[in-house]
């Protein structure tokens, strides 16, 4: 029983990762606030990161530069290589995201998901701009 | 260069054309430019993918070394007889819905974005087509994104007519994100516990790796990711806003080919990938992709007989058309894996069209259309009409049509792995598709009090005629496309 809990423990980096997973998850599926969503998101994305590094990560392992001689314990550096393309995706998705909250925003006038929603139920033809505030309420 | 050197050269072709024109037609301030460099891109895939089509009949089967790197080192794209077939039947669609929105794109975008939108619409495309041509798990991750912000980008465009357009994109860039994100936790898994990226080295390693709880792990989250992407019911949530608010000509686009790559994957990932652990795959269709195609099927058929919106019909009617590729994958013989990707071709062309046909009716009257807006239009439209109601006939599966092709396929691979009670759920959800499908013609041809006849624009009409006799022309002679799906099929299971 014990020897398990320290086996848990001793793989604390997949700990974090599934906290920070869940998390950014449950942020996604539960924030009203179309920004707040997008946290989320990034969150969950980050956790996925975390998740390829600390798998490529040796522990005592070095950069994989080849040297004479040198018998070495080398990390793997696919995955963080793999990570930095998902890193570029992630940025995109985010920049788009908050790109078409700035457009919802001036078509709706509100980043609320319940007050779009309300009005998305009405007319479709844009509205004034009722003066919100761009981060929206509920801070 | 010699015949061989350009084959050779094709299956990057096929992709790097469409997404090395993308950034022309983003600078080009013409909107009339920047549609022919479209055509120009979708054209010379098309081509591209019509040479692969006819070298993998001729029994080749080739794969190409992006920067020259072997594999598994290196990403390669797989040139086999599924990965052909889908191509070839994506970008054909995509060729045709191109040559639509030269005027069904403008008259819903402002002019000024025409150039942008193109650079994205060319961006979907070749995104789409280097989803299906990779042999690299974590480089199909990558083509997931580009197709699915662009087809976001694509989406919200439909703004300019109704601002709804940006909800729905908004939706489906967060569920499609997280989506991407389950199949990339997926891939960590698998790569955690092989080492490896390349498919078809993977397909060797897994049935080798001692902790088989990691890779079915890694195995649900892949599958859940791609679930999402194709929109299988209970995860296809985005679809029907998406499909409805965009602008017609996108989507038709959309319609015909983007479900059907994440289609592709789903079958590349159960019969290729994963083939190695028959027991985790036999479970994971009998139990889960089955009866969630079944739920799809009625429910999508059951909305759009309720729904009034005629695009947002179409949308929920492809929910349950998606049902049926599903349902025939979840078979998994041979002649099932075969019906899936017959339909997946009859489907495109079906759903390519009526969606096409919807576009024709809207860039004429102006404006979005639901149901009680249609009336009289079989008079007044004949020609685009017709073609509607051969693509209609062709979705409930009337013979002579393509999707009779579909359904007794379907049907008969149903009957040989004697799933009786399927085959009587898959008949009776085609009687209710006859339901939604004849309150669309009734509409058509009531008589109305605006009968004047419409001038129909060619530019709008002939590429829907292409696909309506497509239709026709696969349900009298569909020899052509069953081989084809055959043989992508023997592929996966190695002619069993």
């Amino acid at each position: 029983m014990t020897g398990s809990v320290v086996q848990i423990l001793e793989s604390w980096n997949y700990l974090v990762v599934i906290a920070l997973m869940m998390g950014g998850l449950f942020i996604v599926i539960s924030q009203n606030n179309l920004v707040k969503k997008l946290v989320g998101l990034a969150i969950f994305q980050t956790s996925v990161f975390i998740f390829y590094i600390s798998v490529g990560k040796m522990a005592g392992g070095t950069a994989p530069i080849l040297m004479d001689g040198a018998d070495r314990l080398y990390s793997n550096p696919l995955p963080h290589v793999l990570i930095l393309t998902a890193i570029v995706v992630g940025v995109a998705t985010t920049a788009l995201g908050l790109a078409l909250i700035l457009r919802i925003h001036a078509a709706f006038g509100s980043i609320e998901d319940d007050e779009v929603l309300a009005m998305k139920a009405e007319a479709a033809e844009p509205r004034a701009r009722r003066g919100d505030d761009v981060t929206g309420g509920g801070a | 260069m010699s015949l061989a050197q350009i084959i050779a050269n094709l299956p990057a072709l096929v992709v790097a054309i469409p997404l090395l024109l993308s950034p022309v037609a983003a600078m080009t301030p013409v909107a009339g430019l920047a549609w022919l460099l479209a055509v120009l891109g979708s054209g010379a895939a098309f081509l591209c993918a019509l040479l692969l089509q006819g070298a993998v009949t001729s029994g080749e089967s080739f794969s190409y070394f992006l920067g020259n790197w072997p594999p598994p080192w290196g990403i390669e794209f797989v040139v086999d007889a599924p990965s052909a077939f889908t191509v070839l039947v994506m970008s054909g669609l995509a060729f045709v819905a191109t040559l639509f929105a030269r005027t069904a794109l403008l008259a819903e975008i402002a002019e000024a974005d025409a150039g942008k939108a193109y650079a994205a619409w060319l961006l979907a495309c070749g995104g789409l087509s280097g989803l299906v041509m990779t042999g690299d798990a974590f480089n199909l991750f990558v083509f997931l994104e580009i197709s699915a912000l662009s087809s976001v980008i694509l989406i919200a465009l439909g703004a300019g007519r109704d601002r709804r357009a940006l909800i729905a994109g908004y939706n489906y860039l967060v569920i499609g994100a997280v989506g991407a994100t389950f199949y990339v936790i997926g891939v960590g898994f698998i790569y955690a516990v092989t080492g490896s990226l390349n498919m078809a080295d993977l397909a060797v390693r897994i049935p080798e790796v001692p902790q088989t709880t990691v890779v079915m792990v890694g195995f649900g989250f892949m599958m859940a990711g791609i679930l999402v992407k194709a929109a299988i019911f209970p995860v296809h949530v985005w679809l029907p806003a998406a499909y409805a608010f965009a602008p017609s000509a996108v989507s038709s686009l959309l319609a015909a080919i983007a479900t059907k790559a994440a289609l592709y994957v789903m079958a590349r990932i159960v019969f290729d990938i994963f083939a190695g652990m028959p027991e985790m795959i036999g479970f994971a269709l009998e139990f889960v992709l089955v009866p969630l195609a079944l739920g799809g099927i009625f429910i999508g058929t059951i909305l759009a007989i309720y729904e009034n919106d005629i695009k947002k019909l179409l949308a929920f009617s492809s929910v349950a058309q998606i049902g049926y590729i599903a349902l025939a994958f979840g078979v998994s013989t041979t002649a099932g894996i075969a019906a899936g990707f017959i339909h997946i071709g009859n489907h495109a062309l079906i759903k390519g069209g009526l969606f096409l046909a919807v576009g024709a009716y809207a860039v004429l009257l102006g404006r979005r259309i639901n149901l009680t807006q249609m009336a009289g239009l079989g008079r007044r439209m004949p020609i685009t009409t017709t073609a509607f109601l051969i693509c209609g006939l062709s979705l409930i599966g009337l013979p002579l049509t393509a999707g009779f092709i579909s359904k007794l396929y379907l049907v008969r691979a149903l009957l040989e792995a004697e799933m009786m009670i399927v085959v009587g759920l898959v008949l009776a959800s085609s009687a209710l598709s006859v339901a939604y499908l004849w309150k669309i013609v009734e509409v058509l041809w009531k008589p109305a009090a605006l009968i004047a006849p419409v001038r129909e624009a060619p530019a709008l009409y002939l590429p829907l005629w292409i696909l309506a006799l497509g239709n026709l022309w696969f349900g009298v002679a569909p020899a052509p496309l069953v081989d084809a799906a055959m043989r992508a099929a023997m592929q996966f299971t190695g002619g069993m």
